[in-house]
Parts: C-alpha cells; structure tokens; sequence
C-alpha cells in the first residue's frame, strides 16, 4: 500500500513520517513516533485514553487518521512536563491519588487540561461532566476530580498551558 | 524520620511519576524483540455451531502475510486445558471441533502488521454447520436443550451438595421461613488496558518466552505447559512492570498465552497480540449469571438459625480454570458474618452458549452477599424488625475470634458489632429513618439499606477441590491441593542502597510505593530510598503455585513476605556489627537506619558502613556467616488447608469486615436512584497507606454500582451479544459516581507480619447488596422487592409501572423477577 507523508508538530517539536492513509493518528503517534504515552483503550471512540491535543483542542487519536492531522499542532501527555517538573495537574493528580494503573490518565489528563482551558473555575459538576468523557475503571474518579479541583485555581494563576495555538 | 514511622501515612506513589508523564511499560508499549509480526484472531460468528473445516488459502495469498494457524493445528499441537471438574470438558486455546460461544477463536492470522493481519482475517473461510444455542443456566439444563459437549451428556458442568450442621432439622424446627429466588447478571470489571501477548519462540534451545499482561504464574503456568508439551523450565512468563487495570479480568489470558505462543512455534517468527475492545466485551472473561433460590429460616426473635442456597452458575461455552470458583471461591464465609450453624448449599455449575467466565473483582461474594442481605431485609421485613436488629442479634461475637465458621473458614480477627455501629452513627442512621417517614408522609420514595460483608482475601488453593466429590478426594492418586505463598528478596547494595524485589503483578495498587513504606520502617530509611522492582519473571523470581495478584493477596502475603525479607537481612547486619564491635548480638540493636550498642559508648555502624564493609571484605565478616547482603522470605499461611472429607474448607486467610448503609431516592416516573448518603466502613486489620486503601475502595466500589445498575453482557436468545462496544455497555462515569464517606474499624490480622489484611476487592463485593436493600425498602409502599439486578431505569420502571397500575387491586408483594418458582427444586444429581 502506498505511504503518504505527515508533516506535523508534536509537543512543540516539527516531526515528520510516513503512513498508509489508513492509519489511526493513535498507532502512527505510538509507532511511528515511539510516543506511547497515549492509550488505546476501545478504538471507537468511548473510552478516551487516546485523548489528545489537536490545535489545542481535546481529540480522540483514534477517531482520526493520521493523515487528517497533517499540519496540525498535537500535545500528548509527554509534553506536558515543563523544565523536568511536572504540570500542575500532573502534580495535583499524584497528590490527590488521581491514577492507579494510569492506563486512562494520559487522556484523563489532556481532557482536564480542555475542560479547564474552556471553564477555568468549573464546579464539582462541571468537572464531573466534562471529565466523563473519559472513563477510568481503578480510582471511582473521587481523586481525579480532587485533582483537578485542586489544580484550576492553580492553573487559573498560572499562565495558560499548554496553549500554543488556542483554536 | 525515626523507624516505625512510614507505615499508616498516605505516602505519595512511585509509580505516579512515570505514569503520569508518559513513561509506563505497559505491554503494548515497549517491544521486548525486535521483528514482530502481528496477529489478528478469527472468531466465531456463530454461538453454537461445527466446524466443518478452515481454508486459509485466500488469507495466505494476502500482502504482508507470514502464516495462519487454525484450530486443526491446535488439536494436532495441543492438549486441552485442565478443568476444575470431572467432566470431560475438552477445552483448548481455539475450537477444534465446535464453536460454543461468539467470538471463540478458530483461527490465528499473522502478518507484517496489524492492519493487514486484519485483513486476512476476513478472508479466512471457516465452514460452520449451525446448531441450535442456549444462553439459559435454566433452560440449558431442560431435557430437550441442545448439548454443548456431547461427551459431558448434558450442559452440567458440575454439582455439589454441601452440607453443614443439620439444615433440615433448622427449618423443620424455624417459627419463619423466608424464600426468594435471585438473578444476577453477567459483567465484567473491563480494564481499559485490553490483553496483550508476545510470543517468542526459540526453536533451537526449546525456549518459548510469553510477554503479557497476565496477573499469574499461579496455576496457569503448569497449565499452559502441559497444553503446549513443554518442560516447566522450557516456558518462561514475563510481566511488564506496568498493567493497565485487571479486577481479576486479566487471569483469564492463558488461554492466548498458549493460543499466541502456538502461533509463534507453528510460524518461526516472533508475534505479537493486543486484544481490542470488541474481542475483549466479546471473549475475555466476566463474572456469572446466576439465578438462585434462598431460603431462610429463623425464630420470630430474628436469629437465623440456618440457610438453604441453591444457585445453577453459568460458566458459558467451556468450564475454565479457575472456575468452578464461582461457586466455592467464597465457601469458608459462605455464612457471612452470622452466627448460624446449619446450611445447605446446592451449586450446579451449568454450560451456555455465553462467553466464558471467571475471577471478576469480588470473585463470587457479590453474588453471595446480594442473595444474602436481600435475604435478612426480607426476614426483617417478614418479622416486622428493624433490619439493623436482625443483623445485630444474628452477628459473630467480638470475642469468638478468631471464629471457625461451619464450612470452615478460620476469621482470623474482627469486631463486627463496633464496625456497623461506626457505620450507623456515621450515617446517621436514625436521622435517615426519620427523614425517611418524612418523605414518605410527602409521596416520596426514600429508602435506606443496609450491608454486611465478611471480605476474604488471599485464596487458598485448596479451595477448588470443594467441587471435587469427597469421594474423587479420597482415592489414593488424588493429591490434595492448599496454599498460600508469596516471596519476596530484600538486598543492599555496595553503597548501601536498599533494593526490594518482587514477584508479584500490580495493576494499579501501589506496591512499589507500600514495599518502599514497609523497607523503610524496617531498615530505618526513607522510602524513596528503596528501590522496587516488581516485574515477574518465571525465570528469575522464586514463585510458588498461588503467586500472583489476585483475590487481594498482596496486603496480606506479599507484604507479610517483604517485611519478613526485610527482618531476616536485619538480623544479618545485627550479628554483623556485633562482631565488628567484639560484642554478642544481644548487646547491640537496630534501630535509626543503623545498629548501634544497647548500653555504653560506641560509634555505630550505619548501614551503609555495613555494606560496605560486607561487600569489599568479606573477611571481615564473622565466621561461618554466608557472604552478600540480601535475604529472600517466602511467606505462607499455615491456615491454608486442603478441604476436609466434611467439604470444609479455609478458603481464604484473612478475613475483613465491611459495614455498609446507604440511604436513595427513586423518582417514580423516570426510575432514575438518587444516592443521598453513602457509608462504607471498612476492617481490614493494619493499614499501610491509607490513600492507597481508600483509593480501592472508591474503585471496589464503583465497579459493584456499575453492576447493580448499568452493567450486564446481555445476549439474545440466539447467543449474540448485544453489548459489544462500549456504546452499549455502559461502564459508569465521573457524573455517576456517587459520594462516599469512607471510615475504619482496625483489628490487626494475628496471622499476617504486619496485621494487614487484603482490600483490593472491598466494596465491589458489598454495593449490589446496599443499594438494592435501599432501592426495595424506597419501593416498598409499591410492594417492589429488586431480586434482579442490574436495575436499569427500563427494568425498575416497567415494575414500577406495572406495580401502580394494579395499586388497587389487594396483592401480594411483586417481585423483581415475574415468574414464582419453587423454593428449592429437586437436586439434580
Ligand atoms: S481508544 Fe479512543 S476513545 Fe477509546
Ligand atoms: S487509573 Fe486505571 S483506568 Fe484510570
């Protein structure tokens, strides 16, 4: 089958590849770019461990091909750190034990970081809703949404991030 | 940080770092050799049918395509698995002859990669004669129903009748008796990490190497090389460090342990398999559909004073090990934490056309302790009593432990009164019960239930031969079956590092971060100053025939093990610095990170100076002591015993409590239940990390809600599954999870190193149970008693409808299942 090439950016850094059109955005950023931080969980769609930034906006890698992401900026969860230390919701995630198997936490992550950029100061519900677009079957989601409670004002005062090209 | 001061404190994990970043080494991450083909499993469309052959020969004209294994070549390469029961259940890693559930693998098609793996597959043509499906445990043991395997005879996979005390004597004797018959669903905890294997076969030294996300070895290793015909030290298990959830799901992988490494032998090439989420709803494991039949009976006072249970468990196309645990997994408590002596239990453990079943978190006690405290509400009920009253005058006695049950599990410790009373005040028990009488004087239907659970954990293998016939136990050639183990190796370093190694397989408890809280307490350092490997590898570790993580061994015997590891290298370095100090060991102890003289002045030795020292001269080590610094502990319960000619059995080792109350709303016209309060107080002896402990118990938790509520692998009559996507099965949401007020009631396990207990399974077990209390004591103005679970809002509002409807009319109560049946049919065998 003939590849096509991919030009895109991915954590702020230019990567380039080559791929059947068919491929998932998901297997082409775990093959192709050894970046297997993002999950597959369903592939259809429901589960969300393959949420991802797409121009800044939560997308399910393996609703997308990745053709279809050819120019687009992608945050994974390995670009979340900044300077060796973590993101502040990363870091409000290990303190309110929002993880077990971390296997749902990349894309719990990236959906909290589109929620909180759309509603910087949600309420328990809010946070409730926007997060059950992603399930996690370890934690109940009680220390997840402590996370993310605890991390908005923090978030809030801190400047927007990551947010290299709001849509 | 003085010792003695880590354990208790919600220390921050290890594991978070790397999970949270990207880093984890989950199976589908990292490929452990290089040139993998990729494999796509062909299953069954059809949930009864022959096979009348395989032509592979479009497949293996297909770009990219290394080879295709079909279930000719399983038969011809293998032998079926071992079963848990006498009947001739052949059992093999693909259908040989028949297919018996949708999406049965029949055929294994390897290729380049995945996509074109797939693609074959579709154009393996495997010729079916279809036959006649039965999805039913009821309908599957009538005379007419089509017969799955034809040399079992019939769809009875297996059945006992246990007895215990004098049961008949009880109920001929009881001033009450209360029946019902239950129905409880088949569901599955679904981690959102899927199976995945990696097979590698080395054909010139005999090795085959199995990469997965399995939870074992524990019997499955034995099993899978007797399958392949392969020497025990000829198949080697790696776990990665990392597993994406289980909740039991995940020991029902072996199959594909050997279906992947038979491709990887047949083929030559190393090859890869990750299951996806359709294979997985379609054919990975669950818990049983049940339908039982209970009964009561009692004083007018409220004590109990025996049971009948009669359950038909459906295990689905094939009877795979570790079942018939759904069955017996629970014997030793199958009383519960009440006090009566006399029961019947008559399990039959029956064969549809579903998929297969297995450990599903709370293995077997959701479905125990859902009959059971449906069944007490109902006494209590019947008697007009409170059913706190009930529960309390039936409970065991704080100073009975530890308490040898009937069917004789061994309580290792507990204070069930003072746990429900926590329970009670913290919810407010009588404030609830007014607020109740409100709601009702307003039309509002407000409930409030109740539960009560003795939480096993750590199996004792001896447990599976309970569905083994005394009779088939006592012949000379059995060989009786108990145990218990686990290992662990503490060791420093030349610099004096501490390093803990583990054989166990975490999917997300933590037990990097409790080891390092264990090792720190015991050895005086920080816990970010220990390193743990916990990866297994059958090669390397030491590991016994009951290692692995599951049924929520890891708090009581895994710990147990690095604790003892940790003492044991203690007391090397202690008879160590006595002699470098020219004193006996008595006259010096441990403690601070070093050892130091008990009384007068002498400079002590840190352990890093020990290491030292021990690593890079050993002649300064004392005569007749053996070199290095590390120590391997390998912990078992004396308790676990092989089950008795009586049919008792210790079936576990440790023994928690859990105490639950939970008080709904059920909006009448949409069925919708409002959880107001939700109390789970929980005993499981020492708690190492609290936040570890609560973070199970909010996971246990949900999971129990999901299955009361949402959750069921439905089928139709023909034997398709109608919840194949997660479109479908609904797996509950952050907006569903409910508040939780969490507390503890702490009795030390006397058994265990450090007094802990088991937890993983906690609440899973319990919410079936409360909220269906709380949900028919709402309904109760109705006359709706929930014997049916999940109650989906379409399920709740059709009984409500139908209740209203015939409002006027006197009646008896309706309940959750519509046809009445006899309390306790015939036995079948
Ligand atoms: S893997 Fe994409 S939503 Fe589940
Ligand atoms: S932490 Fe395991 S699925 Fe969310």
């Amino acid at each position: 089958m003939t590849e096509t090439p991919i030009r895109l950016t991915v954590n702020g850094v230019p990567r380039t590849g080559q791929c059947v059109v068919r491929k998932l955005l998901v297997d082409f950023l775990r093959e192709d770019l050894a970046l297997t931080g993002t999950h597959v969980g369903c592939e259809h769609g429901i589960c969300g461990a393959c949420t991802v930034l797409v121009n800044g906006q939560a997308a399910r890698s393996c609703l997308m091909l990745a053709v279809q992401a050819d120019g687009a900026e992608i945050t994974t969860v390995e670009g979340l750190m900044q300077n060796g230390a973590l993101h502040p919701l990363q870091a409000a995630f290990r303190r309110h034990h929002g993880l077990q198997c971390g296997f749902c936490t990349p894309g719990m992550l990236l959906t909290a970081l589109d929620l909180l950029r759309v509603k910087p100061d949600p309420t328990e519900a809010e946070i409730r809703e926007g997060l059950s677009a992603v399930l996690c079957r370890c934690t109940g989601y009680h220390g997840i949404v402590k996370a993310v409670q605890a991390a908005a004002p923090e978030l809030r005062a801190a400047a927007p991030w990551p947010d290299r090209r709001s849509p | 940080m003085a010792s003695g001061s880590w354990i208790g404190r919600s220390v921050e994990r290890v594991e978070d770092g790397r999970l949270l970043t990207g880093r984890g080494a989950f199976i589908d991450d990292h490929p452990p050799v290089s040139n993998l083909s990729h494999a796509a499993i062909v299953r069954s469309p059809h949930a009864h049918a022959r096979i009348r052959g395989w032509d592979a020969s479009a497949a293996l004209a297909m770009e990219g395509v290394v080879g295709v294994i079909t279930g000719r070549d399983v038969a011809a390469s293998c032998k079926p698995f071992g079963v848990g029961v006498t009947a001739p259940v052949h059992y093999y890693p693909a259908a040989t002859d028949k297919v018996r559930f949708v999406g049965e693998p029949v055929a294994v098609v390897v290729a380049r990669d995945r996509y074109l793996a797939e693609d074959a597959a579709e154009a393996v043509v495997v010729d079916y004669e279809v036959l006649p499906a039965v999805v039913d445990p009821e309908k599957a043991l009538e005379p007419d129903a089509p017969i799955l395997h034809e040399a079992v005879g019939s769809n009875l996979a297996g059945h006992r009748r246990l007895v215990y005390g004098d049961p008949d004597r009880a109920f001929a004797e009881a001033e009450v008796i209360v029946r019902e018959r239950f129905r409880f669903p088949k569901y599955a905890s679904t981690p959102i990490e899927t199976y995945g294997v990696i097979a590698r076969w080395d054909g010139l030294d005999g090795v085959l190497t199995v990469w997965s996300n399995f939870m074992g070895p524990f019997i499955m290793h034995p099993l899978v090389a007797r399958v392949l015909g392969l020497p025990e030290n000829r198949l080697r298990f790696i776990v990665p460090p990392d597993i994406g959830g289980s909740f039991g799901i995940k020991s029902s992988i072996y199959p594909y342990l050997a279906l992947i490494g038979l491709a990887a032998m047949k083929l030559g090439v190393p090859v890869k398999w990750i299951e996806d989420r359709r294979e997985h709803l379609l054919a990975s494991s669950s818990g049983t559909d049940r339908v039982a039949w209970r009964e009561v009976a009692a004083r007018n006072d409220g004590t109990i004073v025996g049971m009948r249970f009669k359950w038909f468990d459906n295990v689905g196309g094939y009877i795979r090990s570790p079942e018939p645990g759904c069955s017996f997994r629970p014997t030793g408590n199958f009383v519960g934490p009440y006090r009566f002596q006399n029961l019947e239990v008559d399990a039959s453990v029956v064969m549809t056309n579903k998929s297969l079943t297995g450990p599903n978190r709370g293995y077997a006690c959701g479905h125990l302790y859902f009959e059971t405290e449906r069944m007490i509400d109902l006494l209590a009920e019947r008697l007009g009593l409170d059913p706190v009253e009930v529960r309390r005058r039936n409970l065991i006695d704080r100073a009975s432990f530890p308490y040898r049950t009937p069917t004789g599990g061994l309580y290792d410790s507990g204070d069930y009164a003072a746990t429900l009373d926590k329970a009670l005040v913290l919810a407010k028990y009588d404030e609830l019960r007014r607020e109740q009488a409100r709601a009702r004087a307003a039309g509002r239907y407000y409930g409030i239930g109740l539960a009560l659970a003795v939480d096993p954990s750590v199996s004792n293998m001896g447990y599976v031969a309970t569905a083994l016939d005394p009779q088939f136990r006592a012949k000379p050639e059995y060989l009786p079956k108990s145990g218990a183990v686990d290992s662990a190796t503490v060791k420093i370093d030349p610099l004096g590092r501490v390093i803990a190694i583990l054989g166990t397989t975490p999917q997300g408890q933590g037990h990097q971060t409790i080891v390092s809280q264990i090792v720190a307490d015991e050895l005086g350092v920080a816990p970010r100053d220990v390193t743990v490997v916990d990866e297994m590898d059958t090669f390397t570790r030491v590991w016994s025939i009951s290692s692995g993580t599951y049924s929520s061994r890891f708090g009581s015997v895994g710990t147990s093990a690095v604790a003892l590891a940790a003492r044991k290298l203690k007391a090397k370095l202690v008879e160590y610095a006595a002699h470098l100090m020219g004193v006996t060991p008595g006259e010096v102890e441990f403690r601070d990170g070093g050892v130091h003289r008990t009384s007068g002045k002498a400079t002590p030795y840190s352990i890093k100076d020990l290491a030292g020292r021990a690593h890079w001269n050993t002649e300064s080590l004392p005569e007749g002591m053996e070199p290095g610094l590390a120590a391997t502990a390998v912990f078992g319960f004396s308790v676990a015993r092989a089950v008795d000619a009586e049919d008792r059995v210790n079936s576990s080792n440790t023994y928690g409590f859990i105490a639950e109350v939970m008080a709904v709303e059920v909006d009448p016209d949409t069925a919708a239940i409002k959880i107001v309060k939700y109390v789970t107080v929980h005993d499981a002896g020492t708690i190492i990390n609290p936040m570890i402990v609560e973070g199970q118990i909010y996971g246990g938790a949900l999971h129990g809600l999901g299955g009361a509520l949402y959750e069921e692998l439905a089928y139709d009559d023909d034997g398709q599954l109608l919840t194949g996507t997660f479109m479908d099965y609904l797996v509950p949401t952050a907006s569903e999870a409910p508040d939780i007020e969490i507390a503890h009631v702490v009795s030390p396990s006397p058994l265990t190193t450090l007094g802990s207990k088991g937890l993983g399974e906690s609440s899973s077990m319990t919410v079936p149970a409360v909220i269906a209390n709380a949900v028919s004591d709402a309904l109760r103005p109705l006359g709706i008693s929930i014997t049916e679970l999940p109650m989906t809002p379409t399920r709740l509002h059709d009984l409500i409808t139908r209740a209203r409807s015939s409002a006027s009319e006197p009646r008896p109560p309706r309940s959750g299942h519509p046809r009445p049946e006899p309390a306790s049919p015939t036995p079948l065998q």
